[in-house]
């Protein structure tokens, strides 16, 4: 077991030494560099001025080069200083990777307890009105434009209703419930677009596990329903939910992208955003890295969790 | 009939009238049953028709859809502008009719190069076996594993010049509508590799397949013409799921401004402005939203009811 998740914690950890060189070769591939910024600012500025510059910071050498020197600096924990910011790249993120993790976390843990009832009230009562509603309202979570569902909420509850703030970060110290009044309208459309697909995959795994012999024998036995449905079928439902929703980690990252970018709400998928846009290259890279390598974590982590359900899994 | 049971008892079989004798027409009528998937296929084409009548529209209506007018600009609807024009006097309906044109095409050709993309992975892992199946598939686990959105929004600003493409191409004025289509499709084929590939799995070891390895056929010719045509039912499925998924993500993109690059419109550029209009003008960000809306769950609708179709042992989901 410890073997097994050595092995896949070094497989992630190849993984993100590749995606590091290919966001970093990427970066360098997008419009402008530091030198363009420095010298744009400075209109005495000439292009032997620019040339002397790439020298200086090593601009002019080849990609692999450069990345070498980069991740040196990187392993001993230099990360680069933002430039949209002027503080330190890490300085920048941790604060937000909070906020991210607070919009995340609750809205993954609503979205599922939202989801495990109507998947299995509707894997129970299959080809029903009650099956055929929560389909619909499933299907309508998964085609929403997340963006679009924000401007809704906008509309409705801080332009006509006024009862919450359009957007933006509660002020320094504020109360729970002015931080909760910030946070409800991004929860709700996290929520809202992640809800869906988990109730279709609760429902499937359901309509799966309900076919089973051990449920007839379950049955037969004479155990009541709600022992069959919670201790025979939800549990051995749960394995394939659970490794969907570790696989939905990335999607449910670029959701939060969205919603933060949408509500001003300082998190990470709002900084990697305008990080992309404002040519601050440090920022995106290590924000792009760190994403990834949290999505690869999630994964091992949903891989670990079999065996705790399924005890018939077992690792070398 | 979906082979779906309660409790383990059996379904009552599907009475109706006497049972097609074509496959096709089977297929047809289980489509059928499907009301809703039956529903989403009129409106997805009563739509397309639509987008496509842009000119006839524009022409009949004496408009032109380019053109900006500051004079005329949140005007409400009217008989000259029939859904009113948006924040720089141009007609919104037209806006909306020509941005389905991109918005359908990104979501169509995509969806196909991906598909392509996603068979061939699938076929050769599958068919192969051993080390290009371990490695293809590692690659399959890696893309799904990554969060795909800030990843495209990099892609999406990469320079095409600095990767020595030709200016004419980079700068041409439907450059951002090739780039999408091929980043999307460069990054949505993974479902179709893993669906092709336990097809192929199972297909490889059926008797037929053994029987063409007999006579001699090449790798080639079994891949294609044997093994191909019994994996295309779950290619056809996923590919209109990911469909609706495509034109979400490409309204995303251009929402953000990394996509379809005004002034050619795309249901999700014409909301970039939408936060602002919000307080004056709501109508201008509900309108492209729910056409995309509507399109992406009706394309949800239709893979569902040809999944029904195609493979009546699959469970919905």
């Amino acid at each position: 077991m410890s073997r097994y998740i050595a092995q896949r914690l070094i497989e992630s950890v190849i993984v993100l030494f590749v995606m590091s060189f290919v966001i970093y070769a990427l970066i360098g591939l997008m419009p402008g560099d530091p030198v363009d910024l420095m010298v744009s600012a400075n209109p005495r500025a000439t292009a032997e001025d620019a040339a002397r510059l790439r020298a200086l910071y090593g601009l002019d050498r080849p990609i692999g080069e450069r990345y070498l020197a980069w991740l040196g600096a990187a392993v001993q924990g230099d990360l680069g200083y933002s430039r949209l910011h002027s503080r330190p790249v890490l300085e920048v993120l941790w604060p937000r990777l909070g906020n991210t993790a607070a919009l995340m976390g609750i809205s993954f843990v609503l979205a599922i307890l939202l989801a495990l009832p109507c998947g299995i009230v509707a894997a129970l009562r299959p080809r029903t009105g009650t099956d055929t509603s929560i389909n619909l309202i499933a299907f309508a979570g998964i085609s929403v434009p997340p963006f679009w569902l924000a401007i809704l909420l906008i509309i409705l509850f801080a332009v006509v209703l006024g009862w919450l703030p359009a957007g933006g970060m509660p002020p320094r110290g504020a109360g729970l419930g002015a931080q909760a009044a910030f946070l409800a309208l991004p929860v709700a459309t996290l929520t809202i677009v992640t809800v869906g697909g988990i109730v279709r995959f609760v429902r499937a795994a359901m309509i799966e596990a309900l076919r089973q012999d051990y449920v007839r024998t379950a049955w037969a036995k004479g155990l009541a329903e709600r022992q069959v449905v919670l201790g025979h079928v939800l549990r051995n439902a749960m394995i394939p939910v659970v490794t969907i929703l570790a696989l939905n980690f990335g999607a449910l990252f670029s959701g939060a992208l969205i919603t933060e970018t949408m509500f001003g709400y300082l998190g990470m998928g709002k900084t990697i955003y305008d990080a992309i846009l404002g040519n601050d290259f440090n920022l995106a890279l290590v924000g792009l890295l760190l994403a990834t390598a949290t999505t690869l974590l999630a994964n091992l982590a949903a891989d670990l969790c079999y065996t705790w359900l399924d005890p018939r899994i077992t690792y070398k | 009939m979906t082979g779906e049971r309660r409790y383990g008892q059996a379904t009552a079989p599907a009475t109706g009238a006497a049972p097609p004798r074509t496959l096709r027409g089977l297929l047809w009528r289980r489509f059928l049953e499907h009301r809703v998937a039956v529903g989403s296929l009129v409106a997805l084409a009563v739509l397309a028709l639509l987008a496509l009548a842009a000119p006839i529209v524009e022409g009949a209506l004496g408009l032109d859809a380019t053109r900006v007018d500051l004079l005329a600009v949140k005007l409400p609807p009217s008989a000259a502008h029939p859904l009113g024009t948006d924040e720089l006097g141009r007609d919104l309906l037209l806006r909306l009719l020509y941005g389905g044109q991109i918005s359908l095409l990104v979501g169509l050709t995509a969806a196909l190069g991906a598909a392509l993309i996603g068979t061939a992975i699938g076929l050769l892992a599958g068919y192969y076996g051993g080390a290009p199946d371990a490695l293809l598939m590692r690659l399959t686990d890696g893309v799904i594993a990554l969060p795909i959105l800030p990843l495209l929004i990099v892609l999406a600003a990469v320079d095409l010049s600095k990767l020595g493409l030709p200016d004419s191409l980079v700068t041409s004025e439907n450059a951002s509508l090739y780039r999408i289509v091929g980043l999307i499709a460069l990054v949505g084929w993974t479902t179709v590799a893993r669906l092709v590939r336990g097809a192929t799995l199972a297909t490889k070891a059926r008797e037929f397949v053994r029987a063409a390895e007999a006579l001699g056929a090449g790798h080639a010719r079994i891949m294609l013409v044997h093994i191909l045509p019994n994996v295309v039912s779950p290619v056809i499925v996923a590919t209109t799921l990911s469909i609706g998924n495509i034109i979400l993500l490409e309204s995303v993109l251009s929402f953000l401004g990394l996509g379809i690059q005004p002034p050619v419109p795309s249901w999700g550029n014409m909301l970039t402005n939408a936060q602002e209009l919000i307080w004056d003008a709501p109508v201008l960000a509900i309108y492209p939203g729910l056409l995309i809306f509507v399109t992406v769950i009706a394309f949800n609708f239709l893979g569902d009811g040809l999944q029904d179709a195609l493979d009546p042992r699959a469970i919905k989901g």
